[in-house]
């Protein structure tokens, strides 16, 4: 007996099955429990309890027309769906629904790249599509152009993208929803519709200018539940003919502050790739008293700091800077980034890393022959997808919370207190001390990590994290830090937190859901959006 | 709320169980055409992380391989290409129901047909390479 979706009943979910199987083909409909298991939240922190989210069944559609199909049947019977890509978003959800019942739309048959141009430098892809798979097609046709992945290459432009994902090159391209460009979408009634220049009949700049005319509703389909895309136009980036890497670090722990400023600088005004920010001071972790020192309630003083790193003759903090372009381009940028640093900041020192030519070679990539320790994800910053990066995941996965943090120094050390504190109690790994660094992979905005890992088998760990997230959510939104995107079960709780003027953001959203979708057929509660029919929900599991 | 932790449990004993035998004979026969496939599949699906190069940045071995070393301590091979063990059903097992921090692999990204595949590719690798250090 399959999960059922709340108000559907058995009869009216059979026949429901039926006309998606006489739609789509009996072979892509599933049902049975081995087949829906994968559909679970592989790194659940709920994983077996009554609150977690599963699939009632699955649909999987390979052409727009029997995606288009498989609405207007949902429509027809009521019965919610939960569109995915690829997949696989891990830490957020991966591919469960918000609803338990709901029907998984299954995207990963629409697997075709539909155009890649070099000379405007943009693809068009539909949403099974992963990194992997673009990646391939770009190499094999020698194209060039390079894409920004997302640490894990098995996911999707397209899913990813509409998950406000991010990436390791130059900060354009790494905002990756910013970095999207025309849409296609199914709406809820089953219509199709095209966003920017694709309204246009003939348009020739569909993946060039996004907004087209009049209102761009685009945004609405980013983390939202008002149609099921299934074409994303993605900016490339043009192949670089050289990559330059340098370190500069500074002595005293308030030297973040003017570090931080300057390196704004250079970014925004495009000449560097990602910045990344570490602290040498790790090297100390191993000192039981220097791990008490970092994690004490209020945070140590500077002075205290200043000492410690004094004594053991290493640098507070260091940025690795990368520079993409012409050779000469490069070294000029490296050394201008370099020389203004170190005439702000006393004590400053730069070393200078690797200049190389693009593409990089097989060892190069391998990121082993730095003159430093770098903590830069080469094959992240060359836009080659990779899985490697799962070498960080341990336990049966983890769950992600990274507020938005504003790009100062400043902010950085309050963030590393408050969060540090807040989580004190609950006896997980520390992640906010005060040698905790930003994440400058949004190209205007710092965030933090806090990734606790999961159990399959210990639920009284996955309890305490569940605590923890929700601890965190609230704690960082009083601060005015909002997380930026978060797992189904947490999704309520941090659209909650955006609750300026009475919650009239997700008011307007929730209008719009009910005037655009009425059965609330589209991945009810995505979002903290929820449909008139499920609304008194909120914060749980309609019945 | 469905409980299925009783089923998967007979499914896991199921899988140990034909195992060994079914390993033996993949082994002594490989199917050429569906080792092609399964190398193709492999290459796709499973490398990333269980492929033989180096990981990311200096770490020696890609994650899967990395886990596997971890979970076998030097006992069995850590690459799934050296491995004579892995037959389809317990290949099955495994890629839908994931282990440790490696997620559970739907129907939609790699059939059960291409899991038999894999599992003829995998036969053929360790028997290639066994037949290769005699």
């Amino acid at each position: 007996m399959p999960t059922l979706p709340p108000g559907v009943n058995a009869r009216k979910f059979g026949v429901a099955v039926a006309a998606f199987r006489a739609a789509i083909g009996a072979d892509w409909v599933y049902i049975d429990p081995e087949d829906l298991d994968p559909y679970r939240d592989s790194y659940s922190t709920v994983w077996g309890r009554p609150e977690e989210r599963q699939a009632g069944a699955v649909v999987a559609p390979a052409t727009v027309e029997q995606v288009q199909a498989v609405v207007r049947i949902a429509n027809r019977h009521r019965v919610p769906l939960h569109p995915i890509s690829t997949g696989k978003n891990f830490g957020y959800g991966g591919p469960s629904p918000n609803v338990s019942g709901s029907v998984i739309v299954d995207l990963k048959r629409m697997n075709r790249v539909l155009e890649v141009d070099q000379e405007r430098n943009f693809a068009l892809v539909e949403p099974g599509v992963s990194y992997f798979d673009l990646y391939r097609y770009i190499q094999e046709r020698g194209l060039q152009v390079w894409i920004d992945c997302p640490d894990p290459g098995w996911g999707s432009p397209i899913g990813n993208s509409l998950e406000r994902g991010v990436g390791y090159t130059l900060p354009f391209y790494r905002d990756h929803y910013g970095a999207s460009c025309g849409m296609e979408v199914v709406l809820a009634n089953g219509e199709l519709m095209r966003t920017g220049m694709g309204a246009l009949p003939g348009a020739r700049t569909w993946q060039d200018y996004r907004y087209g005319f009049g209102p761009d509703p685009a945004g609405l389909f980013a983390q939202g539940n008002f149609g099921i895309v299934t074409k994303l136009g993605i900016r490339l980036m043009p192949r670089p003919e050289y990559y330059r890497t340098g370190l500069i670090t500074v002595p005293r722990r308030r030297d973040l502050i003017p570090l931080v400023k300057t390196v704004n600088y250079l970014s925004d005004s495009g000449l560097i790739g990602e910045p990344v920010y570490a602290s040498p001071l790790t090297a100390l972790l191993g000192d039981a008293g220097f791990r008490e020192t970092i994690t004490r309630p209020g945070g140590p003083s500077d002075a205290e700091m200043d000492r410690i790193a004094g004594e053991h003759r290493l640098p507070s903090w260091q940025v690795e800077l990368q520079f993409y372009g012409p050779e000469r381009t490069c070294l000029a940028s490296w050394e201008y980034a370099r020389d203004r640093i170190l005439d702000e900041i006393p004590g400053a020192r730069a070393v200078d890393g690797e200049s190389l030519k693009v593409p990089l070679t097989p060892r190069q990539l391998d990121n082993v022959d730095a003159p430093y320790k770098s903590s830069i994800r080469r094959h992240g910053a060359q836009g080659v997808p990779s899985l490697g990066i799962w070498k960080i995941v341990r336990g049966s996965g983890h769950v992600g919370f990274f507020p938005v943090i504003p790009r100062t120094g400043a902010a950085v050390f309050e963030a590393q207190r408050v969060l540090g504190d807040a989580l004190r109690e609950f006896d997980l790994r520390p992640f906010f001390t005060a040698i905790t660094t930003p994440l400058h992979w949004h190209p205007f905005t710092f965030q933090l990590v806090y990734a606790p890992s999961v159990s399959r088998d210990d639920r009284e760990h996955n309890a305490r994290v569940h605590r923890s997230m929700l601890r965190i959510i609230e704690v960082a939104a009083a601060h005015g830090w909002g997380d930026y995107r978060a797992a189904t079960i947490y999704q309520d709780a941090v659209a909650d937190s955006y609750a300026f003027n009475d919650h009239v953001l997700r008011r307007f959203n929730e209008a719009l859901k009910d005037a655009v979708d009425p059965h609330g057929i589209l991945a009810p509660g995505r979002g903290g959006i929820w449909p008139r029919r499920y609304r008194a929900a909120r914060g749980g599991q309609p019945s | 709320m469905r409980s299925r932790t009783g089923s998967t449990c007979v499914v896991l004993l199921a899988a140990i169980g034909v195992a060994g035998a079914a390993a033996v004979r993949a082994a002594d026969a490989p199917d050429a055409n569906a080792a092609a496939h399964g190398a193709a599949v492999f290459a796709r699906t499973c490398e990333p992380c269980h492929g033989r190069g180096p990981g990311l940045d200096g770490s020696p071995m890609l994650p899967g391989a990395a886990a596997l070393a971890a979970k076998y301590q030097g006992k069995v091979s850590p690459y799934l290409e050296e491995r004579s063990d892995l037959n389809a059903a317990l290949l099955r097992y495994y890629v839908r129901h994931g282990t440790g921090a490696m997620p559970m692999f739907r129907r939609t990204e790699i059939s059960d047909a291409e899991i038999e595949a894999v599992a003829a590719y995998l036969a053929a690798s360790a028997h290639g390479r066994s037949a290769a250090s005699r």
